[in-house]
């Protein structure tokens, strides 16, 4: 097949503007945490410092308490939040998905709704806080995001419905397989492709999430990375206000506070920007099937 | 095949009821895993998402947290009098539909640019290293982009004053309290961390196009331009549709992250940044107003619902399979 393509020089011209608009501010970012304290004082953050310096890291090394921390509520809860919403995803998903369940178009329909009318934020931190009493808990870091609504679900539902030939699951219940080792035996190993993708899209809305933090959690400690960021990007003291960073022996004057904080985010966008090249392929299927019919 | 679909003809009326409750036992307990495996699902939708829209009730009470949700005073639609007197309503709606509007208009232009420049793109590492790029701001939390904006802007040490408007000779901006800019930096900051997104959708539908149409354009002389003018575009214009639909269908919901993190919740911006989502989290987060914010909540909802409705019945009509429902 030979296409005749558009002049190369031309095209790659635009895409290099393209990439390097959407680098740009990353480079900005990793610069600025490895520049001096003083040259950012003087010079303003830039691509080329004329003084750098580890400073940053060092701080964040030495200080590393509150940073460690919530690094490992961040881990905590994007594994157990990806594996809990996967499951009960699938789970719920699997049923509907059989042509002779019983009541499966009023299930489907309630499932569906949710993408239709939600009730919104008040009514929902409303329930989580007065009713479940779920304010300053890990949980509030975790529940909320397990299925949000019902779209992965859908997703899920169609893939099971028609990538699993019936007669493999008829045939197995003939031979006396129950249910559930029917589920795990032969639908979940069938459909690893898509339970992948959806477990990507469910890690990175985890990792990235701040806006459960920012409505639930007001006690410190319990700073995930992104709302420990978030605090200090409007905040800058804000570790050592709070004496996050264990021993406070480092007078506040002395500490790179423009470059910690810089570097702060470069540590939190470290892990997504290492595998992004490893999981990219499947990335960019969950945003393909998303967009198409559930 | 199943026990529930071979009920006998009833020969009296008692028999037959007898036989159909054995029945429906039959299928409850042949389907029972089946059931028990939706209960965890179904519960957490129940919390998540059904509770909370009985909580619209919240709207019209006046909550008293001493006397509980349901025990509290009804007010009727005071909640939205005061809210639609106020110039609030009217400025965070206009904010809403505004910027959405054209997010909707400038991306869906610049990715499908975009999407049809990658397909021209010969080497195919290359394009796929291109397309993980422009994917990447979509990968990252709207903290993040928050850091990134205060690296360009920040007043003090902000690349643009530092660098850029020096070399212009333009006396320093102090970004975050000046409203005008504001518009025109949400709407870069939002095609930049999301037309790659969209890019990527368009570009699926690209592909899929069948080469035999470009080929035969070649050979009748067709230039460039008018192959993507008269194939490529008339033949992803579904996609497109399709997207923009359920984007104005959407246009009363805006990216709280946008409008909430980047402008690092500065107050002299708030004429140009509040939108209602911004709105509802201030009233309650901040405020303390619950009457108010849960009015400002309940009408986003119920105009959310009604605009996807009709972006769902457009749908339909142009083309079946495309529609949700």
């Amino acid at each position: 097949m030979n296409k005749n393509y558009m002049n190369q020089g031309f095209v790659h011209a635009i895409f290099i503007v393209l990439v390097s608009l959407c680098l740009f501010p990353f480079l900005l970012l990793v610069m600025a945490s490895f520049t001096a304290e003083q040259s950012i004082v003087r010079d303003g953050y830039s691509l080329f410092p004329k003084m750098l310096s580890l400073d940053a890291y060092t701080y964040l090394w030495n200080e590393s308490t509150a940073l460690l921390r919530a690094y490992g509520i961040t881990i905590m809860i994007t594994v157990i939040g990806t594996f809990v919403g996967l499951l009960i995803s699938a789970l719920l998903a699997y049923p509907l998905s059989r042509r002779d369940m019983p009541m499966r178009g009023v299930l489907s329909f309630l499932v569906f709704f949710t993408l239709l009318f939600n009730g919104g934020l008040v009514p929902t931190y409303l329930v989580y806080t007065e009713v479940f009493h779920l304010k300053n808990t890990l949980m509030s870091l975790i529940i909320p995001g397990l299925l949000t609504n019902g779209f992965f679900i859908l997703l899920i539902r169609s893939f099971f419905s028609t990538s699993i030939p019936v007669p493999i699951i008829e045939s197995a219940y003939i031979d006396g397989a129950t249910e559930f080792k029917i589920f795990y035996r032969i639908v979940l190993p069938l459909s690893l492709p898509i339970l992948a993708t959806i477990g990507l899209m469910l890690t990175i809305s985890y990792w990235n999430d701040w806006f459960n933090g920012l409505i639930y959690i007001t006690k410190p400690e319990l700073f995930s990375i992104q709302n420990l960021l978030n605090r200090m990007l409007t905040n800058i003291q804000f570790l050592q206000q709070n004496n996050l960073g264990g021993n406070s022996s480092q007078a506040a004057a002395s500490v790179p506070m423009n470059s910690v904080r810089m570097a702060m985010a470069v540590v939190g966008i470290l892990p997504i920007i290492m595998v992004y090249p490893f999981f990219q392929k499947y990335f960019v299927k969950g945003l393909t099937i998303g967009a198409v019919k559930g | 095949m199943e026990a529930a679909n071979k009920v006998d003809m009833p020969v009296a009326d008692t028999e037959a009821r007898v036989k159909k409750q054995s029945a429906f036992w039959k299928t409850l307990k042949r389907y029972r895993a089946l059931f028990i495996m939706i209960i965890p699902g179904m519960l957490y939708l129940i919390i998540n998402n059904y509770l909370p829209m009985f909580g619209v009730i919240i709207a019209f009470k006046d909550i008293n947290y001493a006397k509980g949700i349901l025990g509290s005073d009804w007010l009727g639609f005071k909640n939205f009098e005061y809210l639609f007197k106020t110039s609030d309503a009217w400025i965070i709606t206009r904010n809403t539909i505004l910027y959405n509007g054209s997010f909707i208009f400038i991306n869906t232009v610049l990715a499908i640019a975009v999407a049809i420049l990658l397909n021209e793109v010969r080497i195919k590492l290359l394009s796929r290293f291109y397309q993980s790029i422009i994917l990447l701001p979509f990968l990252i939390s709207m903290v993040i982009v928050g850091y990134l904006g205060l690296s360009m802007m920040s007043v003090e040490s902000g690349f643009l004053n530092k660098q850029i408007l020096p070399m212009l000779g333009i006396d320093p901006i102090s970004w975050y309290s000046e409203p005008k800019y504001w518009p025109y930096i949400l709407t870069f900051v939002n095609i930049w961390k999301n037309v790659g997104y969209l890019c990527i959708i368009f570009l699926a539908s690209i592909i899929g196009i069948d080469h035999e149409y470009y080929e035969a354009a070649t050979i009748d002389g067709a230039s460039k331009w008018q192959q993507i003018r008269s194939i490529t575009v008339p033949l992803i214009m579904p996609t497109i549709t399709i997207m923009t639909l359920l984007a104005i269908g959407r246009i009363f919901y805006s990216d709280f992250g946008l409008f909430f993190q980047v402008p690092l919740n500065s107050g002299p911006l708030q004429p140009v940044t509040d939108v209602i989502d911004t709105y509802v989290y201030r009233g309650l987060m901040t405020l303390g107003d619950i009457g108010m914010s849960s009015a400002a909540g309940l009408y986003q909802s119920l105009v959310g619902f009604v605009l996807v409705l009709v972006a769902n019945y457009i749908v339909s009509r142009k083309n079946r399979d495309q529609a949700l429902f």
